[in-house]
């Protein structure tokens, strides 16, 4: 059990891409195992990325089940995750543990359709929205080297656009 | 340790303000730290934090020739800089309604007596010349629940005939 440490912008690493995990074996499940401990060290975080600890293969933790009041699948560890569909546009706030103390706007798809497969290998396939598809969102991006404040659309506009967080 | 101010520019807007005055700012040695710049019913408003080595007099010294060569009026006052401090919102107010006086007063008021702290407001007058309507969204923290927030308000929008949107703002951290 360990609490791995977290990479901060402005570390270039941040912006690798992540490859894909050819197979979950030992060391891909102890890797998941400390993922999993380092999210939970972090109260009020919903989600982390491979990267964002320094192991730049796609492997992504969203729990949202500390937010009842949004829809959510609970605790979801999703490997070589892909975004299959994806519906409606919607801005909301966001902060990440690799960018302390700054909160923004990012505009994102409302609903999604993502294929993964779980911590044992099997196929899994999610209908979310909302916060949760939210926090998907956030962390493939991590996969692909690109971090919340890429995709910001700016703090005075809520005047112009619809917000829902 | 150099001290902090936060400056203030207000003038007639046009392209380049921003970019002459940082500049000046610069080549001073001075830092910028949070700002936020708005046009305001056609005027360049800009509060801006300032990390600069001179003192005040010596500061407004500096602006003097900028202010009158863009026509700004600019005024500095010695602040605390205290740069990652930030409150995040946990509520949202949208306002809107026929343009009439005291709205701002009557909506932060209710606010106030919840101890609602704003955070960020912005309004705006759209509508025609001679039916104006008058939007505002706030957004601020309070340490109450939705419900009693929402019970508070109610009372404004029967009595005073404006719409009022309350939601609770969720960040999303991962």
């Amino acid at each position: 059990m360990a609490k791995l440490k977290i990479l901060v912008y402005p570390d270039e690493r941040l912006s690798q891409v992540s490859q894909l995990v050819k197979a979950i074996d030992n060391k891909i499940t102890s890797f998941i195992f400390d993922l999993e401990q380092t999210l939970s060290s972090f109260p009020g975080c919903v989600g982390i990325a491979a990267p964002q600890v320094g192991l730049f293969e796609r492997i992504i933790i969203v729990d949202v089940s500390s937010r009842p009041q949004h829809k959510n699948h609970g605790h979801l560890v999703l490997v070589n995750p892909v975004i299959t569909f994806s519906e409606g546009n919607i801005i909301g706030r966001e902060g990440c543990l690799s960018v302390p103390e700054y909160i923004g706007k990012v505009q994102r798809s409302q609903k999604i359709k993502v294929q993964a497969k779980n911590e044992v290998g099997d196929d899994v396939t999610y209908h979310m929205e909302g916060y949760e598809a939210r926090a998907v969102q956030h962390e493939i991006d991590h996969l692909d080297g690109k971090l919340f404040i890429d995709s910001l659309v700016g703090k005075r506009n809520a005047l112009k656009k619809r917000t829902d967080f | 340790m150099r001290n902090w101010y936060m400056l203030t520019l207000v003038g007639k807007d046009r392209p380049g303000i921003v970019a002459e005055v940082s500049q000046v700012l610069f080549e001073a040695g001075g830092n910028l730290g949070e700002a936020s710049m708005a046009r305001l019913g056609g005027n360049f408003t800009v509060m801006l934090m300032l990390q600069i080595e001179p003192e005040k007099d010596d500061v407004e010294n500096l602006l003097k020739p900028l202010g009158k060569k863009l026509g700004l009026f600019f005024h500095i006052d010695e602040i605390a800089g205290n740069l990652h401090h930030h409150v995040e919102p946990n509520f949202r107010l949208s306002v809107h309604g026929a343009d009439q006086a005291g709205i701002v007063a009557m909506v932060t008021g209710v606010l106030a007596g919840l101890k609602f702290n704003i955070l960020n407001l912005e309004s705006d007058v759209g509508g025609s010349p001679k039916k104006p309507i008058y939007i505002m969204h706030i957004e601020g923290f309070a340490d109450c629940s939705h419900s009693s927030l929402e019970k508070s308000i109610k009372p404004l929008i029967n009595d005073k005939k404006i719409i009022i949107h309350l939601a609770p703002i969720d960040t999303m951290m991962g």
